[in-house]
């Protein structure tokens, strides 16, 4: 054999080496789709969205943990989106270039990184136990935000950093000041990328349990929240919950939530491709 | 020390006089980037209503010059400047000029085009909403009287709401120019404004150009010698961080006092 034939042929082992790593993801990403679709389809209906939870299976319906969930993405992101997006903006326009700045940067890149439920042991502590929010949604929704606050602040400054330093140049050149300078011209032509951090970091909110069931989630409720100090489920508990039982009943449920669940989660990512295909095209 | 005075070589000390004669006058310019000098001693006069030309090799510091004259260096993290520039009759490099002040009086436009990703009426009002200038009718007479000054406003007066990104490169280039005569400044810097820009598009800004001496102070950067010399009434040749001579664009290209000027003009280097 030659040379040339010999790398032809690593060429192809390597291609359909690569074609198979794909397809093992691929089918069992579809064999798990498949199996939860067959399990769950056909308990979604109108009633089970609106129904309480109830001890018998085919009675149950998601009401509570999906308006807990919602009222967690709400409360998140309006605590979230305001302060994260100022810390970009401060770190990436603002912040001198020293020691300090440096440490905040690999300090925040750290948080990224932490697992989710140290976030929860200190929900726990400051927002259940020293501001006494107790197990509410609000004490939850404080928690997740400080989980997706790196994520945000992160997409934040990547998206600063694309906007092209001549528009930072015509607007000052034009007698702007700093100040208006990110608010007319910066954050909105970073607002793509910035919108697109946002929601991912919360489609990410959505799916978290282990921080929740330490804050004190309840796996059962009987009442939808009705403000930020009321006790919650939320959908992944409700699925964790169910499928834990051993009746067939219930784990058709489960597999039904999270049929609902990965719907929201694949909207929001929906959307957030959306936004970033859309800023992309502006910017050039 | 490369000075070269236009027609007389008055002193700066008598500033009175001078004032009235000079729209812009520095007095031994040094440029620091760290611990590279840039610009070594620089002295020029320049008279209002005039057009003068920056030539020279490239990197020899001629956008690092235009760029002081708006503080547009300031950004820059290891920039130093020392000596003095003034305008009219203020220095610009006080600590309380206003940075927002001074660049209402002195517009830029950059080399390549760089519309704002807005419409082309919100390109050329946001100087003025920035100065929190509020009256629409105030804003649009003024956007359309920039449009017009900057020859484009018959390409565009259909279609002021549509993104300026969908102009081309010549249409963009007059839209920034109108972005900034909006302003209303005095005095207009440009850093090869033709230099993207197809032969026809160029011409239209010289022509351009040529109409706003009447208002405007302008001093334009070019690589291009047969521009600088229909364009301009006075050429400076610059050469690593030195101004070499500085005089009318006539005696410059026909018949200039250093040997070094005539090498580069004639393109026997640069
Ligand atoms: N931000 C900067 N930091 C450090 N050095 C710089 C910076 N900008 C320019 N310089 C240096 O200063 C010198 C002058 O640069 P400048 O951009 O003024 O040249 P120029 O004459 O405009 O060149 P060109 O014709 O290529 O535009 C060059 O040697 C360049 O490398
Ligand atoms: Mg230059």
């Amino acid at each position: 054999m030659t040379n040339v034939q010999k790398n032809r042929l690593k060429d192809q082992l390597f291609k359909f080496w690569g074609i198979g790593c794909t397809l093992i993801g691929l089918v069992l990403l579809i064999i798990f789709i498949g199996g939860i679709l067959i399990d769950g389809l056909s308990r979604i209906d109108w009633a089970f969205i609106t129904d309480l939870p109830s001890r018998k299976a085919e009675k149950s319906g998601i009401w509570t943990p999906l308006m807990g969930s919602v009222w967690i993405l709400v409360l998140t992101a309006i605590i979230s989106f305001p302060i994260s997006v100022a810390a970009g903006v401060y770190l990436e326009e603002y912040a001198k270039k020293n020691r300090l700045s440096a440490l905040l940067e690999i300090n925040i890149s750290n948080l990224a990184g932490v697992p989710s439920i140290i976030y929860g042991l200190l929900g726990l502590e400051v927002f259940v136990r020293i501001m006494s929010l107790g197990a509410s949604v609000l004490a939850g929704a404080l928690t997740l935000s400080l989980l997706i606050l790196p994520i945000i602040i992160v997409a934040t400054r990547e998206a600063i950093k694309a906007v092209p330093s001549s528009i930072r140049d015509a607007s000052y050149a034009l007698g702007a000041s700093k100040w208006q300078t990110i608010w007319n011209q910066v954050l909105p032509a970073s607002s793509g990328g910035i919108l697109t951090g946002v929601i991912l970091a919360l489609s990410r909110a959505v799916g978290e349990t282990a921080p929740l069931i330490v804050v004190g989630a309840l796996a059962y409720v009987p009442f939808a929240p009705s403000g930020p100090l009321d006790q919650f489920s939320v959908l992944p508990i409700q699925i964790f919950n169910w499928i834990s039982r051993p009746q067939q009943g219930f784990i058709d449920n489960a597999a039904a939530a999270i049929i609902i669940l990965l719907l929201i989660t694949f909207v929001m990512n929906g959307i957030a491709v959306y936004f970033r295909n859309k800023w992309q095209k502006k910017l050039q | 020390m490369n000075v070269i005075m236009t027609e007389n070589t008055e002193n700066l000390n008598t500033e009175d006089k001078i004032a009235e004669k000079y729209k812009l006058q520095t007095k031994d310019v040094n440029v620091f980037y760290g611990d590279f000098q840039a610009i070594k001693e620089v002295s020029m006069n320049i008279k209002p209503n005039s057009i003068t030309a920056f030539i020279g090799p490239s990197g020899c510091g001629k956008s690092t010059f235009l760029r002081l004259f708006n503080r547009m260096n300031d950004y820059i993290e290891d920039f130093k400047m020392e000596g003095k520039i003034k305008i009219d009759d203020t220095n610009i490099y006080k600590n309380k000029i206003q940075l927002e002040q001074l660049r209402k009086q002195v517009g830029m436009v950059f080399q390549k085009p760089n519309p704002f990703p807005k419409s082309i009426f919100e390109n050329v009002a946001y100087g003025l909403k920035i100065q929190g200038i509020k009256d629409k009718k105030l804003i649009a007479a003024r956007v359309e009287k920039a449009l017009v000054q900057a020859d484009l406003w018959n390409e565009v007066k259909d279609n002021l709401n549509k993104s300026a990104l969908t102009l081309s490169g010549g249409q963009q280039q007059r839209l920034c120019i109108a972005r900034t005569l909006a302003v209303e400044p005095s005095i207009l810097l440009m850093d090869e404004p033709t230099s993207a820009l197809d032969p026809i598009s160029t011409a239209k800004i010289e022509e351009l150009i040529h109409q706003l001496k009447k208002e405007y102070t302008i001093i334009i950067v070019t690589h291009n010698m047969q521009q600088a010399a229909r364009i301009s009434d006075y050429t400076a040749f610059f050469y690593m961080g030195e101004l070499i001579e500085f005089d009318k664009t006539k005696k410059i290209f026909t018949n200039p006092d250093k040997k070094r000027t005539e090498n580069y003009i004639t393109g026997r280097f640069g």
